[in-house]
């Protein structure tokens, strides 16, 4: 499939700011499942400097911009060729050791309940578990748009019951992390049809590393593996760290984040 | 168990080599001129400015460390013993830090357990496949050294990040060359005041690759509220560099810049004595106030040294300790010339079974723990309160590492007018850069309660010169 993104982010200040520094994890690597024929990060106005790939194997870069600016707009537009690799994430590029993995962040963290629903759940493989911790999440947590607020632990969405993709990923990160299986959160793009059950191009789901196969990818909001509609943009042990994008701004004021994502389908050639 | 600690001025009743100048020197010395120097001393301490941040105390919590008149003395054959050790570890611990971050053969061979380096706290995922400048992680190593007899030293821990105290080593010396100007005459003491000039050197020798000429240095500290800020103005002070705070240093581009009176200037190396935690709010805590934004990401990218690189602390870490022996065997193929004292880990059961069983006797601490708080020093301790700790850790096992109580030599020490020995400890600062330096002397903590062995200056210790005598 060939996918055509378009990702728009907008901040609006209240006030206009002296100085902003955002640092982007916006760049796909490439793998077996997709092939990058061009991408192209923009800001106007803005120094892009001090780049490098990080252990995870994704590209990082700062961006600085010097105020005062009362608006920034990133701008991504790429082109990706994807292959379905029935989940499995093969030939990507990193340093980092599958067991880092089983760090536990704030936003992971286990709590008896989590142990002992994984420790039911769990079952003889490591494939079969993280497969069924996915359907498991996809039933007890509804996704809901709206239903959640920043900040949200594994622990608060279970108690919740529901969530948006961000939240079910943390719980199914908590549950394998708790029962031996490392476990990060993946940021990507996701190409739904019209009469699709969610309409979130900007998507987020997990991989989970099972032993002989490498990383899986795992989507517990669609209760399925990423295939060919998928781009994976970066990873990290949650969405924090995983942020395509963190940012400071210095100066006063609130500031309103718009965001608009379209991935398309283009005609192969 | 009782026996008795090592004296380092006597032996069979008399005195050894290294403290006969100042054996000779006392019994000229009047007892009340001496209580009237010390008085002198503290007050040259006072007006330095000199104290010292007492944590966990209501009021009152800035006070000056005691200073002992009384040096703590080696003999240059004696040092170089020592010197070869610390600056063994010392490469060991670098090593280390390079290889957990890069190919991670150490865990691989099956030495350390994995877990125990990847699910560290201490041990950073943000700086994996970042090579630092010589490769160096840790540039200044303090390692806290107790002897218990004429060859015997155990390291008790090691400091790879940010260890304080240097300015107390140099602050003891200059008082004690103004107070006895003449001691100083007729005896060869290795200096200590060249420890600035290594300083720079060594940050100036890790200059990141992308800086072309004379690198610029920076001190960056946490603020006048820190406790060690003192020390941080002392350095930056005595190096001639800046110092600087988060707000000070910003990222353009692919560098990090100081503001100064004659606009921005770019910084290639900056000695941090803030935590990696702190350092950058794009990297760490988005909520810190204390960092400067974008800085991971020129270091990552090469364009500044972090002086300790983020990520050391995971080679001092009280886990990680016990495997320093194995370290320098596996990486140097040398046998250790520090001893390792034993350690229990209470995170594994038999282990645990045995502290409790012995807490009578045994030093028990806190994994995370530091400056000497949150302890049990068995013997020294009543029924009671080894019960309640027994249930402290019994709550938390993992959290506690147990050691047997060393019998710490002892040093003359001038208390009520008169000298009685008084446990010591040491530590030297190591530095790490296109050299390995051991500056030949260091802080001595001296526990002045008799019979005390916690020297931490937070628990009532004081501090002594350090001399390194030629033989």
């Amino acid at each position: 499939m060939l996918l055509s993104i378009d990702h728009q982010t907008s901040y609006r200040y209240e006030h206009p700011q002296r100085r902003i520094v955002q640092s982007f994890r916006m760049t796909p690597a490439e793998c077996e499942s997709q092939q990058v024929m061009g991408w192209s990060v923009e800001v106007e106005g803005a120094c892009f400097g001090a780049s490098f790939t990080d252990g995870g194997g994704d590209l990082v870069q700062t961006m600085t911009l010097s105020g005062p600016a009362s608006t920034i707009d990133v701008k991504i537009t790429g082109t990706v060729r994807t292959f379905d690799t029935a989940g499995v994430l093969k030939g990507h590029q990193e340093l980092n050791d599958p067991g880092l993995y089983l760090r536990e962040t704030s936003l992971t963290r286990v709590d008896d309940a989590i142990r002992e629903l994984a420790a039911e759940t769990a079952c003889e493989g490591a494939l079969d578990t993280a497969h069924a911790f996915t359907n498991l999440v996809a039933e007890r947590i509804v996704y809901s748009p709206g239903s959640t607020a920043h900040g949200h632990t594994a622990i608060d969405t279970l108690q919740a019951g529901q969530g948006v993709c961000q939240d079910q990923s943390h719980l199914l990160i908590a549950l394998a992390r708790s029962a031996g299986i490392p476990a990060r959160y993946v940021t990507g793009y996701l190409l739904t049809d019209a009469e699709g059950k969610y309409h979130e191009a900007s998507h987020a789901w997990t991989e989970l590393f099972v032993d002989g196969l490498g990383w899986v990818g795992l989507d517990p909001t669609n209760r399925c593996c990423p295939d060919e509609r998928y781009v994976r943009l970066g990873s990290g042990l949650d969405a924090q760290e995983a942020a395509p994008i963190r940012g400071v701004s210095f100066g006063h004021g609130t500031e309103i984040m718009d965001v608009a994502v379209t991935v398309m389908q283009m005609a192969q050639q | 168990m009782k026996k008795e600690p090592f004296s380092e001025m006597y032996v069979n009743g008399k005195v050894r080599k290294a403290y006969a100048v100042l054996s000779e020197w006392y019994n000229t010395c009047d007892p009340d001129e001496l209580t009237q120097k010390q008085k002198e001393a503290e007050t040259l301490f006072r007006r330095i400015g000199i104290t010292f941040a007492v944590y966990g105390q209501g009021q009152d919590a800035e006070r000056l460390i005691p200073f002992d008149m009384m040096p703590r003395v080696f003999l240059e054959s004696e040092w170089r013993l020592l010197e070869r050790g610390v600056k063994q570890r010392a490469r060991a611990l670098n090593t280390f830090l390079w290889d957990v971050y890069n190919r991670r053969e150490i865990l691989r061979a099956g030495i350390i357990p994995k877990h125990l380096v990847l699910q560290n706290e201490a041990y950073e995922p943000a700086v994996v496949g970042i090579e630092p400048a010589r490769n160096v992680y840790s540039h200044i190593v303090g390692v806290d050294i107790v002897r218990t007899g004429l060859k015997d030293f155990y390291v008790l821990e090691d400091n790879c990040r940010t260890p304080s105290g240097v300015s107390y080593m140099l602050e003891n010396r200059e008082i004690m060359m103004r107070m006895w100007p003449d001691l100083f005459k007729q005896t060869r003491i290795q200096p200590v005041e060249d420890y600035a000039r290594l300083l720079r050197h060594t940050l100036e020798s890790v200059a990141p690759a992308k800086c072309e000429g004379e690198p610029t240095l920076a001190v960056l500290t946490p603020g006048a509220f820190n406790s060690a800020y003192y020390e941080h103005s002392f350095l930056a002070d005595q190096m001639s560099v800046e110092l600087v705070e988060g707000q000070d240093l910003f990222v353009d581009g692919d560098f990090v810049y100081m503001r100064t009176t004659r606009g921005p200037r770019r910084v290639d190396v900056i000695y941090r004595r803030i935590d990696d935690a702190f350092l950058d709010p794009l990297c760490f805590k988005p909520e810190s106030m204390l960092g400067v934004p974008g800085l991971m990401n020129v270091y990552r990218s090469g364009g500044v040294q972090i002086c300790s690189a983020p990520g050391a602390g995971v080679a001092d870490d009280k886990a990680i300790y016990t495997y320093v022996p194995e370290m320098i065997r596996f990486y140097l193929g040398e046998e250790p010339i520090l001893k390792n004292v034993d350690t229990w880990r209470c995170s594994e059961s038999d282990d645990l079974a045995y502290v409790l069983e012995h807490l009578p006797e045994l030093v028990v601490k806190e994994v995370h723990g530091s400056g000497g708080y949150g302890m049990l020093v068995g013997p020294a301790s009543t029924k009671k309160q080894i019960a309640d700790y027994a249930e402290r850790i019994k709550q938390n096992p993992g959290n506690y590492i147990a050691q047997p109580t060393l019998a710490l030599s002892t040093s003359p020490t001038f208390v009520e007018q008169q000298l009685a020995p008084r446990h010591v400890d040491l530590r030297p600062y190591c530095l790490v850069g296109d050299k390995i330096e051991l500056c030949p002397g260091g802080l001595t903590r001296v526990a002045l309660t008799e019979g005390s062995l916690v020297v931490n200056s937070s628990q009532g210790g004081g501090v002594k010169d350090t001399w390194v005598l030629a033989d």
